[in-house]
């Protein structure tokens, strides 16, 4: 049961261009909710903002204004409070060819999430774990796959990886960023399918950063679209993508691939 | 429109690897003048193999096993690609078919500005033109793409993505050429920036009338802008058929599992993903296990 709350955000980077200096405001007033079991859906192009929000919400990043409220408590800047604050709030990458180490195995990269929140446990508990992640992520046979290095797997099976991986500390906050954009288009939908069965099992809260408008429809309550830092529109899923109300949204709807479109016009 | 521009005639390519792969299977199809044939398929199924192997752009340990890529000119004769010397090859290519390379952001180089880049082809290939007129042209052709010609002195870092992937196309319009093949050309760019560059590849198709291989995995995108489309899996075209057939009458059972694996944007299709969970959407993605194993 977790609650993310996020409160006028706002960011700014200095730009330094030979001695002059200019600030970019890359979020501007940002705020929105993220509950437990509900997925928000963060739209937009690219540079519209989007990252820097996850960067903010895990703490790479500090923001220049706003807070980001844990539950209603403010986010510790140190300590075990912080510490407790990235165990909670865990991150899935967009690539998953660059997100995991080449060097070490599957089983690996599962272990040290595990171990590091855990450091009481045993060996073999924590190796039974692994396998356990390995499955709720249906890479099976468990116990060969967490033998493997990440080379030896799809893109796919790379990507459900690093879901288990986000999954080990028991976290109540997901932030997935582009979980999908950088697989083939075939098992996009299975991956999401498996993100959204984790987060009912889980009572996750999911923030869900993208720019494919058709996925963050069907797979979110909820859509907040970013438009150069500032959130221009915001509704329930079917509302934004069915009625879009702001000119930028409905750019960006234009510009989605909808075969349906074109064989309309070329039936006639 | 309707003679063929280049003839595809069982081609296979094999990557001499332990164990052999074999590639491309027995691959046969007619690219039509002016047409946008697109090429679908999973990462690994042979698309890219086919399409370097057509050029005669693959290196070992792949080889052409069999079949021939029959080029047939404008002007009415035909060249067969397997048969060129590699002189005649380095003359051909480009000229006749260009390509827009997979990560084509990434294939300029960065230490020469966009200018020596674009003089390099037609020094290369034309060398009796100009200087003044070469400079002339090079502005031209970065106009024709939306970009300022004032960019011509840029470097690649100075452009953006979008930016660099127009100008990547306008290189491989600069000969004219007959053919341009695209291999995943707008892949790593964002929606808005992909919806402009496919306008921007209809209006010089129209324009130019040059025709297009257009590769990608994005069935939903080739659906939209291609004439044909066949469905490549395991190295072998499993279907082939004009764009609206393919979507409303799919004849292949794998065709049919691509088209069911988008979601769509103002229908209910899709809507499952957040029902409960389906082992068979990942089916496809299930780890082998066997003879790979070390």
């Amino acid at each position: 049961m977790t609650t993310l709350e996020v409160r006028s955000l706002v960011k700014d980077y200095r730009l330094r261009d030979g001695l002059r200096t200019s600030t970019l405001r890359a979020v501007n007033d940002v705020s929105f909710t993220l509950d437990h079991s509900r997925t928000v859906a963060l739209v937009g192009q690219s540079g519209s903002g989007k990252s820097t929000i996850a960067k903010l919400l895990l703490q790479l990043e500090h923001p220049t204004s706003g807070e980001i409220l844990l539950d209603g408590k403010p986010v510790a800047r140190r300590g075990s409070g912080l510490a407790e604050y990235r165990r909670t709030v865990q991150m899935v990458f967009q690539d998953p060819f660059a997100s995991l180490n080449p060097f070490h195995t599957v089983g690996h990269h599962l272990e040290r999430p595990i171990r590091l929140h855990h450091p009481r446990m045993t060996n073999a508990e924590v190796h039974r774990r692994v396998l356990h992640l390995l499955d709720r992520v249906r890479l099976s046979p468990a116990e060969n796959v967490a033998q493997r290095r990440p080379h030896e797997l799809s893109g796919g099976q790379r990507q459900r990886v690093a879901i288990a991986r986000a999954l080990a500390p028991e976290p109540g906050v997901l932030i997935a960023d582009e979980p999908v954009s950088m697989l083939d288009v075939s098992i996009r939908l299975g991956v999401l399918n498996l993100l959204a069965t984790l987060q009912r099992e889980e009572d996750l809260g999911v923030l869900y950063i993208t720019h494919d408008l058709a996925t963050a429809r069907h797979f979110s309550d909820e859509i907040l679209v970013m438009y150069k830092g500032e959130i221009v529109e915001r509704g329930p899923a079917d509302d934004v993508i069915l009625n879009p109300r702001h000119e930028y949204t409905k750019t960006l709807a234009d510009a989605a691939p909808n075969p349906e479109r074109r064989l309309g016009e070329l039936r006639r | 429109m309707s003679h063929p521009v280049l003839t595809v005639e069982n081609f296979s390519v094999d990557y001499l690897v332990d164990p052999v792969v074999h590639a491309v299977k027995d691959v046969s199809f007619e690219l039509k003048r002016g047409e946008v044939l697109g090429l679908a398929g999973e990462s690994g199924c042979g698309k890219s193999t086919l399409a370097y192997g057509i050029v005669r752009l693959l290196k070992p340990p792949a080889m052409i096993t069999t079949g021939h890529a029959v080029f047939h000119s404008r002007e009415g004769y035909d060249i067969d690609w397997g048969d060129l010397s590699p002189e005649d090859l380095r003359a051909a290519r480009w000229d006749k078919i260009s390509m827009v390379f997979q990560g084509a952001m990434n294939s300029l180089n960065p230490v020469i500005s966009v200018r020596d880049q674009f003089e390099d082809i037609f020094e290369t290939h034309r060398p009796e033109m100009k200087k003044k007129e070469r400079r002339e042209r090079c502005g031209d052709l970065l106009e024709r793409v939306g970009v300022d010609r004032a960019r011509l002195n840029a470097y690649p870092h100075e452009l953006s993505g979008g930016m660099r992937q127009r100008v990547m196309i306008a290189m491989a319009m600069a000969l004219e050429p007959q053919i341009m093949i695209m291999d995943e050309p707008t892949t790593a760019l964002d929606v808005v920036v992909q919806r402009e560059i496919l306008r921007e590849i209809t209006r010089l198709r129209d324009e130019l009338g040059f025709a297009v291989i257009f590769i990608t995995h994005d069935l939903p995108l080739l659906l939209e802008i291609s004439d044909r489309i066949a469905v490549m899996r395991h190295g072998e075209i499993v279907e082939l058929g004009n764009a609206l057939d393919l979507y409303t009458n799919p004849r292949h059972e794998y065709t049919r599992q691509l088209l069911a694996s988008f979601p769509s944007l103002t229908g209910d299709r899709g809507s499952f993903v957040r029902g409960a969970m389906d082992d068979r959407l990942l089916a496809l993605d299930a780890v082998s296990v066997g003879e790979e194993q070390s």
